[in-house]
């Protein structure tokens, strides 16, 4: 029994000693050693680390896809142990997310049908979103017939018309270009600014970390401890261009890459990590 | 430097494949004139040609065609039904599928024609003792693909479903089935084929109406032309049954990458 935690009202997302040990064949493996943090209502969120260091882990037990060992998750107060209403999640891999069989607005429409949104509803919603996401037009093409970059778009726009109090990302732009991950960037900016809605973004590249989030929350190496809860002061109103060349972009890049060579070489807090800027 | 790379003319498959059964009827044409078999035992073309002509007109071929077909069908249905349910169901539960899986192994290389005396014991010479080789043949090749299909679901699609909150009757419908259905598709296609194999069997060893039987009697009265006639029927008919679930495979199967072929993207 985990013992009630008296929390803000304001927070939607609150993590305590969450721990995860994966016991399969052969030693055990501490993936997550102890991670607490609070994310509030309507704020943008990315988590960073390096690699190995249990970003995916943490997403799918935020996302009820993976039980803890110890600790707990709570959405708005209520113990996730399943995947709970109110979250959606956007993976990776785009192209294993989607269901080849359905067409785009099939596959944005399925949740929604799943969900018990009657039938008028659901057409607006698809309609909105693949709108909002720049596919109005690919609505009966099958995703495989679509760029890596529209199919993650597809998967934005399922997740975004699913209507989630919070909106879990894994990597999301890892596997498509450079110059689609920009403009991918700025949908979820503006998706999230319309949506009004709560925010994690795991990502590996510290940039993308910084330029999308409110805060960024840098992760030690495995088994993962939180080695600093760093506040973005980049304002609302974010650009490629402008925003990137900012002294202050400069200067959480520098922190957060100082960060994260030293979670690399083991540092387990910010007064291990002996930063020289 | 490289050669250019000159266009060669390109013989269409039909062509190859319709020059390859006339060599092949030429071959049976003439090995019986020549002597080298005896022509009492094997025919040549032309004779047998002759027979099934003569055969196409009369009334009993249609009927045992229907028989045949009867047969091969209710047992196809029956099979599929069957192993695509209970492929699905103990492919998605764990524990039903390690405490089956031990019997469906030994259970699976028993040959079907060893099931005959039973199958006599039971039904006699009615159609429902074919039915039973026919079964027993071609519902293993369903369920072991349709059991295949169910463990390839991928895990992200999974999770996917998961994260949305799919039931257990919406995931079975558009998550487990799309992805056992190519695999489905396959079984049904070994299972076709075997089950025609088993009709006929049936028809000829244990004598239950079709064109099995056909052959038997032709057989036994000496109609050697005949009897090859009712032999190559046969074989048209499998190859009919194949063309078909191809057929089936690339409609059902239009989003799979196997059909769908290059794209764009």
């Amino acid at each position: 029994m985990t013992s009630p935690v008296v929390e803000n009202p304001s927070v939607m997302l609150g993590v305590h000693g969450l721990n995860k040990v994966y016991t399969g064949r052969g030693e055990p493996v501490e993936a997550i050693a102890d991670l607490s943090f609070e994310i509030s209502a309507g704020e943008l969120v990315c988590v960073v680390g390096p690699s190995g260091a249990g970003k995916t882990t943490l997403l799918r037990c935020l996302a009820g896809l993976l039980p803890a060992t110890a600790g707990d998750v709570r959405l708005a107060g209520q113990a996730v142990s399943d995947p709970p209403t109110g979250m959606a999640v956007v993976f990776q891999e785009y192209g294993r997310s989607l269901f080849p069989w359905l067409t785009v607005a099939q596959n944005v429409e399925l949740p929604l049908r799943e969900k018990g949104l009657p039938k008028a509803r659901r057409k607006e919603l698809v309609r909105e979103t693949l709108e909002a996401v720049g596919l109005g037009d690919a609505t009966a093409s099958y995703p495989w017939q679509l760029s890596g970059g529209m199919q993650q778009r597809v998967a934005i726009a399922r997740a975004a018309a699913y209507e989630p109090q919070v909106l879990l990302m894994d990597e999301p732009f890892a596997a498509v270009d450079a110059q689609t991950r920009f403009d991918l960037e700025d949908l979820v900016r503006s998706l999230w600014s319309r949506l009004g809605v709560t925010v994690v973004f795991v990502t590996h590249d510290i940039d993308e970390a910084i330029y999308l989030g409110e805060r960024v929350l840098v992760l030690s190496g495995r088994p993962t401890v939180l080695l600093e809860d760093v506040r973005v002061g980049l304002g609302d109103d974010r650009s490629q261009l402008e925003t990137r060349a900012t002294p202050e972009f400069t200067r959480l890049r520098t922190h957060v890459y100082e960060l994260v060579q030293a979670a690399k070489r083991g540092a387990r807090s910010v007064t291990d990590a002996h930063l020289t800027h | 430097m490289s050669r250019p790379i000159r266009p060669r003319a390109q013989v269409p498959a039909w062509v190859l494949g319709a020059a390859g059964i006339l060599t092949f009827l030429a071959v049976l044409e003439a090995v019986p004139r020549s002597g080298l078999v005896d022509a009492r035992f094997l025919p040549p073309t032309s004779q047998i040609t002759a027979a099934l002509a003569e055969r196409l007109r009369g009334g009993d071929l249609w009927v045992a065609l229907g028989q045949t077909l009867t047969t091969w069908v209710i047992g196809l249905a029956i099979s599929l039904v069957a192993g695509v349910v209970l492929g699905v169901l103990f492919g998605m539960v764990p524990v039903l599928r390690r405490a089956t899986a031990s019997t469906i192994e030994f259970l699976r290389p028993v040959p079907s024609v060893a099931l005959i005396p039973v199958a006599v014991l039971l039904y006699g010479t009615t159609m429902q003792s074919t039915l039973l080789l026919v079964v027993y043949a071609s519902f293993w090749q369903v369920l072991l693909q349709v059991l295949a299909g169910v463990g390839d679901v991928d895990p992200v699609a999974n999770d996917t479903a998961r994260s949305f909150r799919f039931s257990l009757m919406t995931r079975v419908r558009t998550l487990v089935w799309p992805t056992a259905l190519p695999y489905a598709v396959t079984g049904l296609r070994l299972a076709a084929s075997v089950a025609l194999i088993l009709t006929v069997t049936g028809e000829l060893l244990i004598g239950t109406p079709g064109i099995g039987r056909l052959i038997g009697v032709a057989r036994e009265s000496g109609a050697v032309p005949a009897m090859y006639a009712l032999v190559v029927v046969a074989g048209m008919l499998g190859v009919a049954v194949n063309l078909l679930a191809r057929a089936f495979e690339s409609r059902a199967l239009f989003w799979h990458p196997s059909v769908r072929g290059e794209v764009a993207a």
